[in-house]
């Protein structure tokens, strides 16, 4: 690091980073302390007033010419501006006497209080109500409005906050990225940057000490914002920026360097969530989790219910992969209709397929729901139970789904005993899908909805990896697909460690895609192996990930900021 | 002055989205229209700095007076859809 190097921390927005000259924002104009009296108090409210109607109609300018999230933002803005009440009282104290601005600036003020105090979504409004002010006052002294420079070059911008209206005004082609010393991860500024995708620190303390001319190096992923970087964090933050560009842009289907495909689905809830994946560069859904629909239902959905949703998500997904996983309640997820009162150990008791032994009508329906929308649509869903401990209990489930008319039938591995003999079971379906979060927790004995026992749920815990494997490597064997549907395969360095033990497709909330599809691009099967192999010789879960990581190409963690 | 009593559909109550669509329907009407929570203040229903001042949610009931019985039938309308949805 260079002498003058300085490391601010603050909160990052997304993982971008980049590198370039500080252009600081032009401050709030001052209201003079002893600012007169008006001496004609009707001429100073028309001024006042002529302001205030200036401020609206260049931010609704701004607006006609802004994409629609953006054109919002302002336009809200300008409401503001042209508010009867925010005019009425400030009107009001000049007819008392009072000097224009501090007339003004007390009635920016008292909304400000009434809306901190309120907190939440009002309290986040504030910049803008101040962002109202600075320009009325600005007006009113004939000077121009504060914001963001005409920029001369690409640079990053640095500001004690920038008002929604500021951040929509920015000249996007010269904006590097944007530090803010105020504001939140969930605030305007925040937001707007991640949409746009410019890498982004907000609560960066101690920026108002960058000047103009200053260099920063902004990383979004790690929050910090560096004075003066040196040479190899410049080569690091062109990296990863090239990289973020190309992942961004990839649709291609998953596979690895060397072309080992890897299906890349999306985990989903609803058939709107299937309408959501139409543009989304994802292979299918590897797991469509049907008790979305039973939730909160006073009795079972008819068939006819069912029947209509999953044939809408099937639409949706025009032919690609669609795994359904039928009702999976009980535990963490009761049902009304069928969940048993009183059970000590819900986790342990009568859940996911096991609704069976006394529901068993509910199943039958769900199951020939599927096959309908099936036929309707012409899709050719697969079709799994969840919570499978035995062969018997996956070789009933099989034989329920092929009599009601589906054609590829699989169970969950995420009971420890299934993992443990999935040759066997695989001898009975013709897929198995891997659920990481449950298969931990039971592996771990460790309830999934403690937090404080999160460090024991940890995927790569060797004991869990050891049935991952186990089970992966039963697919292999008998040429079967096994796939990973839990939060695991949203992690791109446990993506590469569970393609080198052998699963074939990895499901995970849509957004962890390009992520995960960048790393499997940027490494061959024999490293997955090699990955694979090193995880699961360490003795302990942190040893198990950094073993992994050790072989994960140098270019793919600066990309995705793995740590 | 007529009176109408109606119940907050946004799922995000009388902020944001819905909050800015009210106060632009009532200041586009022309007429005087007043807000407030029953038995509370009335505040002018133009100000988008009043109405959400307010702080009402979802689910909760609003008075509206005005001495338009059009425009406060056209408001109710208003507030009984889910404005954040469209």
């Amino acid at each position: 690091m260079n002498a003058s190097s300085m490391v601010l921390q603050g909160v990052g927005v997304g993982r971008g980073a980049v590198w370039g000259p500080v252009a600081t924002v032009r401050p709030a104009p001052v209201v003079p302390a002893d600012e007169p009296a008006p001496a004609d108090p009707a001429a100073a409210k028309e001024k006042v007033l002529a302001a205030f109607a200036a401020v609206a109609a260049g931010l609704r300018a701004q607006a006609a010419g802004a994409t629609a999230t953006v054109a919002d933002v302002l336009t809200a803005t300008a409401q503001m501006a042209d508010d009867p009440a925010l005019r009425t009282q400030t009107s009001q104290r000049i007819d008392k006497g009072e000097p224009p601005l501090h007339a003004l600036v007390a009635v920016v003020d008292s909304f400000a209080v009434m809306f901190t105090a309120a907190g939440g979504y009002l309290a986040e409004r504030v910049t803008d109500l101040n962002s109202v002010r600075d320009r009325v006052v600005a007006r009113y002294q004939g000077l121009p409005e504060p914001g963001v420079p005409p920029l001369e070059r690409p640079s990053v911008i640095v500001a004690p906050d920038l008002s929604p209206a500021d951040t929509a005004a920015l000249d996007l082609d010269k904006v590097l990225g944007i530090v803010i010393e105020q504001g939140g991860p969930t605030g305007h500024t925040a937001i707007i940057a991640g949409q746009l995708g410019l890498p982004c620190v907000v609560r960066a303390t101690g920026s108002s000490a960058l000047v103009d001319g200053d260099v920063v190096a902004v990383d979004a992923a790690h929050g910090t914002v560096t004075r003066d970087p040196d040479d190899a964090m410049k080569a690091a933050v062109e990296t990863r920026r090239a990289g973020l560009a190309t992942l961004a842009e990839a649709t291609a289907d998953g596979a690895t360097s060397d072309g080992h495909r890897i299906a890349l689905l999306a985990n989903i809830g609803t058939a709107e969530d299937a309408e959501r994946l139409t543009a989304a560069a994802v292979e299918g859904v590897g797991l469509f989790r049907t008790e979305v629909l039973f939730l909160g239902a006073a009795t079972a959905p008819t068939e006819d219910d069912q029947a209509a949703v999953y044939a809408r998500a099937m639409a949706a997904l025009d032919g690609r992969k669609v795994v359904l996983r039928t009702l999976d309640a009980g535990a963490d997820k009761p049902l009304a209709f069928v969940t048993q009162a009183g059970e000590e150990n819900p986790a342990l008791g009568v859940r996911g397929y096991r609704l069976v032994r006394h529901a068993e009508g509910l199943l039958r329906t769900q199951l020939a729901a599927v096959a309908r929308a099936a036929k309707q649509t012409g899709g050719a869903p697969w079709v799994m139970a969840p919570m499978i401990a035995t062969v018997e209990e996956a070789r009933q489930f099989a034989a329920m789904a092929r009599t009601a008319g589906i054609a590829t039938v699989g169970v969950m591995v995420e009971i420890p005993a299934a993992a443990l003999r999935a040759r066997d079971i695989l001898a009975e379906v013709d897929f198995v899908s891997l659920g990481t979060n449950d298969l931990a927790q039971y592996t771990m004995a460790a309830d999934r909805l403690l937090g404080s026992l999160v460090d024991l749920l940890d995927a790569w815990q060797p004991a869990v990896l050891d049935l991952v494997a186990a089970t992966a490597a039963a697919g292999v064997d008998t040429g079967k697909p096994v796939g990973v549907c839990g939060e695991s395969a949203a992690d791109p360095v446990m993506a590469l460690l569970l393609t080198g033990l052998g699963i074939t497709s990895l499901s995970m909330s849509p957004s962890a895609v390009p992520a995960v599809r960048f790393a499997l691009s940027r490494h061959d099967l024999p490293t997955c192996r090699a990955i694979g192999e090193a995880a699961r010789r360490a003795p302990t879960a942190g040893e198990a990930r950094a073993a992994a990581l050790a072989l994960v190409d140098p270019q793919v963690r600066e990309v995705l900021a793995l740590g | 002055m007529s009176q109408r009593t109606v119940v907050i559909a946004s799922r995000v109550g009388l902020h944001a989205r819905p909050a800015s669509l009210f106060t632009q329907a009532v200041a586009a009407s022309g007429a005087q229209v007043t807000i407030g929570k029953p038995g509370g203040p009335s505040m002018d229903a133009s100000s988008i700095l009043m109405v959400m001042a307010l702080g009402i949610g979802h689910g909760e009931e609003v008075v509206l007076e005005s001495e338009d019985d059009g425009v406060l039938d056209q408001l109710v309308t208003l507030l009984e859809t889910d404005l954040d949805a469209e």
